[in-house]
């Protein structure tokens, strides 16, 4: 709870330098597309995160947000697919590829770093050659299904309203929150993510839970694609969706999860994520930071992050293996 | 080599020891595994170490090879105090330690290991001829005649020994540490070693001898220190040297107080495992029964397939055929899971790989097997029990620790065998499988997991153990199973029961099962 806090107050902190220093940061529109950005970002971390505590790594991400992202209009404008075909077309590839990298990692017993960078190269080549690198788009059509990305629910009795993806975001983190901490299944991957010899030997098939874990960041990772197809209108097989792996890695990494696994809370997760969207914003919108140091900013900040991390990991070991010393004497 | 033959009148007359500890103390977070600890070693003897399970000896090992630092006290070599520290510095003044497990790097060759990080070179290359001719030399040494080109994965576990300690040797060892060197040995491969062993006495090398096995140690040693709690327990001479002597200095109390066994009724079969073959071993198939209440020790050699056996029953490794029963009951396919839902248990090898989620608390430990039997609603975590489960095992099992939250990383290594055994105990085991229960843990520790495998056994729990450390298989055992490479070659009763007969079954000398 502690590190939630922690990461919170980081955002908060930026929050207030970036508008103190830009007047066009606490604008409705600016606040609004924040808003959207980081909720749909927050979807791919959620799912990144899943993997992460079981020790694991999904560098396909950004691919299958691509596939989705291009197949989805690709499938209603260019072969006029019903739309529930449509979703259930995309949604049976989400949960195929999730299966099939959760099968290769634990019955193939191939590295997921492996398995997934496969994947990233297989994905995106795959699309390109369905569609013939053509940008594929929803041409003013489908308002109603673009509404999922682009609409908003109406807070009653103001002017604003929250954006359906973080409403859809919220939806998505009320469920992972009640897998993760109050279900056996949610034990199994955080024990799994720790130890994954000590938890087989406690009866426990890992394997099922490393499957599962990968479903879920394919489906979430589908689902991220889908909205984001939405939201913008088209999509470009050759970059829709590029690097999108590892911005969700690092709001997951940023938000508490470590790669060793077995760590990580839904709520850290989504503020990470959030934070790498503000930063981006803020680069763009702070006239004093040149915006092609985006990069280099946000590499600094996650560094800073998980060194305070460590950091205060280490303090509190200290303290603990002083606790136990006291009673072992 | 040389150069120690000068010293050796010096040193000669006057006794005065080649290396000495005094007053040595180590702690882990706190926790002493080392207090006041004092020994002298004079040249061209062999000095035994000796002690039980988390007595210091590794510590103190670790201490003089360099891998760790000692926290208080001073180590004096020639008369001169030497801060060791590293495993270089300790090579420098003549000190190499052998690992019980070996450390060679198997996929190269017996001469690229002898002088790996020390390749002598010509023109910035690898010296091929050099290696392979001072290679040979080294072998000698050890009685071994063998081409330094050979793979070492391709040796047996005895010849690789040797090449470890053929490796010390090139480093102008003048104090060899030897753990546990014989563990993984067979009855011939460990009379090769003791020649060695003579011959390296009497060219002047002193060696540090620990063990187990007190035959051997009755056998070779010169002298026997021994350790106890962390603490010097005593030391005997070479005329003082005997079975008993040692076991009383280890154990420190009443041996018959100390392994707590009561007569009690031993019931029907409870645990049958028939014709199991193992990946491991497939070519021989397992036969063995334990009774209610019955205790039966598993004996045999580092590397005899007890381990693989063990785990095959508990379904963790595959198996090829055969089957597993529970009071008659065949658990259908052997996983983990169909083994725990008939009632078996296991407290693996590896306490903190296998039995431990070291950086989750103790409660979530204890409660981690027991999760999908106490699941609400076919899913949701069973928070009241989890708690009223730890609270229940911390409170029975004497574990110490600040909360149920504490991880169990910060805990020691008797009281993480505790959380070990109550995550299976929260579960009312039928037939508990314990591999090597008191590897590590201190002396206080190991009485009550003792009493605790008896209280068990009087339940009515079938127990089945495996264990490397003699005294405790004697001792404990109402039946021990002898097992060398794969294969069970014997049974003995309590009547049948001593060290000569288990050693001769586990390495292979004897085979019961033939006899008969």
């Amino acid at each position: 709870m502690k590190k939630v806090l922690g990461i919170f107050g980081l955002l908060v902190f930026i929050c207030v330098a970036t508008a103190l220093m830009s007047d066009r940061f606490l604008t409705e529109f600016n606040i609004e597309n924040l808003i959207r950005r980081s909720a749909l970002f927050g979807i791919l971390s959620i799912g990144a995160a899943f993997v992460i505590i079981t020790a694991g790594i999904d560098l396909s991400i950004g691919s299958v947000v691509c596939l989705v992202g291009c197949l989805l209009p690709w499938m209603l404008v260019e072969h006029q697919f019903s739309v529930p075909l449509a979703l259930l077309v995309v949604g049976l590839i989400s949960l195929a590829i999730g299966l099939t990298h959760g099968l290769l990692i634990t019955k193939v017993k191939l590295q997921p770093f492996v398995v997934t960078l496969c994947g990233l190269l297989f994905y995106r080549g795959l699309t390109r050659g369905i569609v013939q690198d053509q940008t594929q788009g929803f041409r003013g059509g489908f308002q109603g299904l673009r509404e999922l990305s682009q609409g908003e629910v109406a807070l009653p009795g103001t002017d604003f309203g929250i954006p359906n993806p973080c409403v859809i975001l919220m939806v998505v983190a009320v469920l992972a929150i009640i897998f993760l901490n109050f279900t056996i299944y949610g034990r199994y991957m955080l024990a799994l993510g720790r130890n994954e010899t000590a938890t087989r030997f406690s009866g426990i098939n890992t394997d099922r839970m490393t499957i599962l874990a990968y479903v879920i960041c394919g489906m979430l990772s589908g689902l991220g694609g889908m909205l984001f197809v939405l939201d913008v209108g088209s999509a470009q097989p050759v970059d829709f969706g590029n690097f999108y792996e590892l911005y969700a890695i690092a709001g997951a990494v940023l938000g508490g999860c470590s790669l060793r696994g077995g760590e990580g809370t839904i709520i850290g997760v989504i503020i990470g994520a959030a934070v790498m969207q503000v930063l981006k914003n803020t680069i763009t919108l702070v006239d004093a930071i040149p915006t092609n140091i985006e990069y280099a900013v946000i590499g600094a900040v996650i560094l800073g992050g998980v060194v305070t991390d460590e950091l205060v990991k280490r303090y509190a070991a200290r303290r603990r293996a002083a606790q136990q010393a006291k009673l072992d004497q | 080599m040389t150069a120690l033959t000068a010293e050796d009148e010096l040193t000669a007359e006057d006794e005065t020891p080649l290396l000495e500890v005094r007053h040595l103390t180590k702690r882990y977070a706190g926790v002493a595994a080392l207090r006041d600890v004092s020994l002298a070693v004079t040249k061209g003897e062999v000095h035994a170490v000796i002690g039980e399970n988390g007595a210091g000896k590794s510590t103190l090992m670790k201490i003089l090879a360099g891998v760790q630092s000692q926290d208080d006290g001073e180590i004096v070599m020639d008369g001169q105090t030497i801060t060791i520290g590293s495993v270089e510095r300790a090579l420098q003044y003549g000190i190499a330690l052998i690992h019980q497990e070996l450390n060679l790097a198997d996929n190269l060759d017996v001469g690229a290991n002898i002088f790996l990080g020390r390749e002598p070179r010509r023109f910035g290359l690898i010296d091929f001829a050099k290696i392979a001719k001072e290679s040979r030399c080294y072998l000698d040494m050890v009685g071994l005649d063998l081409d330094p080109t050979t793979i070492v994965s391709s040796l047996p576990v005895g010849v690789q020994q040797m090449v470890e300690i053929a490796k010390a040797l090139s480093v102008d060892a003048r104090v060899l540490i030897m753990d546990e060197p014989t563990s993984s040995l067979s009855r011939h491969e460990t009379d090769a070693l003791f020649r060695v062993i003579e011959s390296l006495r009497s060219q002047g090398v002193t060696i540090i001898y620990i063990s187990h096995r007190l035959g051997e140690i009755d056998q070779i040693a010169d002298r026997v220190s021994v350790l106890r709690d962390g603490e010097n327990a005593g030391h005997l001479t070479r005329d003082q040297i005997s079975h008993d002597a040692m076991v009383e200095l280890m154990v420190g109390r009443d041996i018959s107080q100390f392994y707590a066994r009561t007569e009690h009724p031993i019931g029907q079969g409870v645990l049958k495992v028939e014709q199991l073959r193992t990946e491991a071993w497939p070519q021989h198939s397992i036969n063995l029964e334990v009774g209610a209440g019955e205790m039966v020790g598993l004996a045999g050699l580092v590397g005899a397939g007890r381990t693989e056996l063990l785990r095959a029953i508990f379904g963790i490794d595959r198996t090829i055929a055969g089957r597993v029963e529970v009071d008659g009951q065949p658990i259908s396919t052997l996983n983990a899971r169909h083994a725990i839902e008939a009632g078996l248990a296991m407290v693996p090898e590896d306490r903190k790989q296998q039995g431990l989620i070291l950086e989750m608390g103790i409660r979530a430990n204890i409660g981690l097997p027991g999760l999908e039997r106490n699941r609400i609603a076919g899913m949701f975590l069973n928070r009241t029990q989890q708690r009223s489960d730890s609270d229940r095992m911390i409170r029975e099992m004497r574990i110490k620790a600040p909360n149920d939250a504490q991880e169990v990383q910060y805990l020691s290594g008797g009281n993480q065998q505790k959380v070990v055994i109550g995550k299976w105990l929260s579960m009312n085991p039928r037939v508990l499988l314990l591999d090597e229960p008191t590897r590590g843990v201190d002396i206080g520790a190991k009485q009550e997991i003792y009493r605790l495998m008896e209280e068990l056994a009087e339940q009515g729990v079938a127990v089945l153990f495996v264990s490397s450390e003699m005294e405790e298989v004697l001792s404990m055992s109402d039946r021990v199973i002898v097992m060398h490479e794969g294969q069970i070659t014997g049974q003995l009763n309590r009547s049948q029961l001593s060290e000569e007969a288990v050693m001769q079954l586990a390495t292979g000398s004897r085979n019961l099962t033939r006899e008969a």
